[in-house]
């Protein structure tokens, strides 16, 4: 099992669903975040006084999926959210130890299904 | 007996006094017409009413000027966070550029002497005196802000896309020449002009400006619309409309409660004159903006399954741009009747906009201002019961044995209204769109306005940015 984590574009998030119910994946969760990285930030003013936001706006993705699925997962999400410039984000792909669904009590396999 | 001579004396005094009394009032009688009492009092009670009329006017202009929060509010309740700081600009600068170049150029043009198609004289109220009982300055004033209602109608039907640059160019235009030219044809007799929609036999009827002002800035802001194009994810590769939920519904019924509270300016107001007709204005301006709440959510209950507050909220809005120019010739069941019809109306158009014409409005300003508008002048020409209400001779509403002259009259306005309004805005809105650009570059869209256009956030410090 794997645990994909995806910092994308928060406009590229409708685009990025549509293209993972296309691979059949219909499970995630969607949080707002900021970060930083090579995408500089922007300058704001707020009553003559000037001041940088370096901390952007981006959308945290997370997909658990059986090692079947990472795969077509990665590319679906690459496939939506690039645009080919610097902010476009990352995708993370970690080992998933377990996963258990609560109401039924059911491991690994078949509890991500 | 001492007690009684007195009374007795008395009683001889005043017969005295009331015969020398009769016999001056028989005097007086003789030589009526130049009695100096009688001509003060009239003197005095018409000063006392042109007061009165001074103090209702200004009154009302400050209503209607209220009315320019309540636009603030709506828009940016139904529009993205982003934008925010971007609609409240448009907002202000609209309102502030709109009146110098009103006080400037536009009230000459429209109340001016008419030189053939317009007004031309008195820029810049020249040669009024500062004599405070001046009708001419409570006028300028109550003009003012009307105008200034049809300017910022346009920037909800243009937010989230438009070069601020862009919008200051046409708030200019709008104040100085397009609404007080086409005002001068329906309204330059209100002071020193006269214009051939109200100069025609059956003179077009538009009260408090349904057309004038409304529909005027209905139509411009449809031509905005359609020269932007979309805002970018409003239209799926399919070409089906998705929704773009506005991000306070809360500040956008504030505003909605604003306007309704300044549209008791703007009906009753336009009366100008403080008698008991104010609050028969009020009371029909009233029972349409209720019609039109209601008719608006029992359609969206029905057609959408559920009581949607947004539509609900430009009902109200619908019905009181409709009666603004039958206001003051309709019964209470007319205004009823013509409210709620305008309640349906804002919903259907709303809906054939988005999905049919693919114009992307995204407060339903062309809804509400443009159709709605149109409808309630049209509506003259159907329920109009001068004779019923004791104000007039005859009807002049279809409905009420009028005939069809004052509908003729009233497809005249609206007709012109459009070609003027519509031809003129996608002629200005191109020609801006070719000089200084009309539309925010996609980066800038995406982030937002406010970050854009003037580098800072509506709601700093807090994380409510959505994905659209």
């Amino acid at each position: 099992m794997k645990l994909i984590i995806a910092y994308i574009q928060p406009h590229k998030l409708e685009d990025v669903k549509t293209a993972l119910a296309a691979a059949d994946v219909g499970k995630m969760s969607v949080t707002n975040s900021l970060g930083c990285g090579a995408q500089q930030g922007y300058h704001e003013s707020y009553r003559g006084v000037g001041f940088d936001v370096n901390l952007l706006k981006k959308i945290r993705l997370e997909v658990a999926v059986n090692q079947e699925f990472a795969d077509k997962t990665v590319k679906a999400i690459i496939s939506a959210a690039r645009t080919g410039e610097i902010g476009d984000g990352k995708i993370f792909v970690l080992d998933l130890a377990e996963c258990i669904r609560i109401r039924t009590g059911e491991k690994g396999h078949d509890a991500i299904g | 007996m001492n007690h009684d001579l007195v009374v007795n004396r008395l009683r001889k005094g005043f017969v005295l006094v009331l015969l020398f009394m009769m016999l001056a009032s028989l005097a007086v009688a003789e030589e009526a017409v130049v009695d100096p009492v009688t001509a003060a009092i009239e003197a005095a009670k018409e000063e006392m009413q042109s007061n009165i009329n001074i103090v209702w006017t200004c009154i009302a202009a400050f209503l209607v000027f209220f009315m320019q929060a309540g636009f603030a509010m709506v828009e940016a309740g139904f529009t993205r966070a982003k934008n925010a700081v971007n609609i409240l600009m448009k907002n202000l600068m609209d309102f502030s550029i709109g009146t110098l170049a009103f006080f400037v150029i536009g009230f000459s043009l429209m109340f001016g002497a008419n030189k053939g198609l317009f007004g031309w004289d008195g820029f810049g109220l020249s040669g009024v005196e500062g004599d405070g009982s001046d009708w001419n300055w409570t006028f300028m004033i109550f003009q003012t802000v009307f105008a200034g209602t049809a300017a910022t109608i346009v920037s909800g039907a243009m937010a989230g896309r438009t070069k601020f640059k862009a919008y200051i160019c046409y708030s200019v235009f709008i104040c100085a020449l397009i609404y007080p030219i086409f005002g001068s044809w329906a309204w330059g007799g209100l002071l020193n002009g006269g214009g051939w929609l109200e100069n025609l036999s059956t003179p077009f009827c538009d009260f408090a400006g349904s057309t004038v002002v409304h529909s005027i800035g209905g139509w411009l802001a449809l031509a905005g619309a359609i020269v932007l194009g979309p805002r970018l994810g409003k239209y799926g590769p399919d070409g089906k409309a998705k929704a773009i939920p506005g991000h306070n519904i809360t500040l956008a019924a504030l505003g909605v409660f604003i306007l309704w509270f300044g549209w008791f300016g703007f009906n009753p107001g336009s009366t100008t004159v403080g008698d008991g007709e104010i609050g028969r204005v009020a009371v029909i301006t009233n029972l349409a903006a209720a019609a039109g709440a209601i008719v608006a959510m029992i359609i969206s209950w029905t057609v959408g399954k559920k009581p949607d507050a947004s539509i609900s909220l430009n009902g109200a809005l619908a019905g009181l741009v409709a009666i603004t120019a039958p206001c003051y010739t309709v019964t209470p069941v007319g205004a009823i009747i013509i409210g709620a019809i305008a309640g349906v109306l804002v919903y259907f158009s709303v809906i054939f906009i988005d999905n049919v014409l693919k114009i992307d409005d995204p407060v339903g300003a062309v809804s509400v201002h443009g159709v709605c508008g149109a409808f309630g002048t049209l509506s003259c020409g159907l329920f109009n019961a001068e004779k019923v209400l004791g104000i007039g001779d005859a009807n002049g509403g279809l409905f009420y044995g009028g005939g069809f002259a004052q509908l003729g009259s009233q497809l005249a306005g609206v007709g012109a209204a459009f070609a003027w309004a519509f031809g003129l805005g996608m002629l200005m809105f191109t020609v801006i769109k070719v000089t200084v650009g009309l539309r925010a570059d996609k980066d800038e869209e995406i982030k937002g306005l406010d970050i854009g256009e003037h580098g800072m956030e509506a709601y700093a410090g807090f994380q409510i940015f959505s994905s659209t």
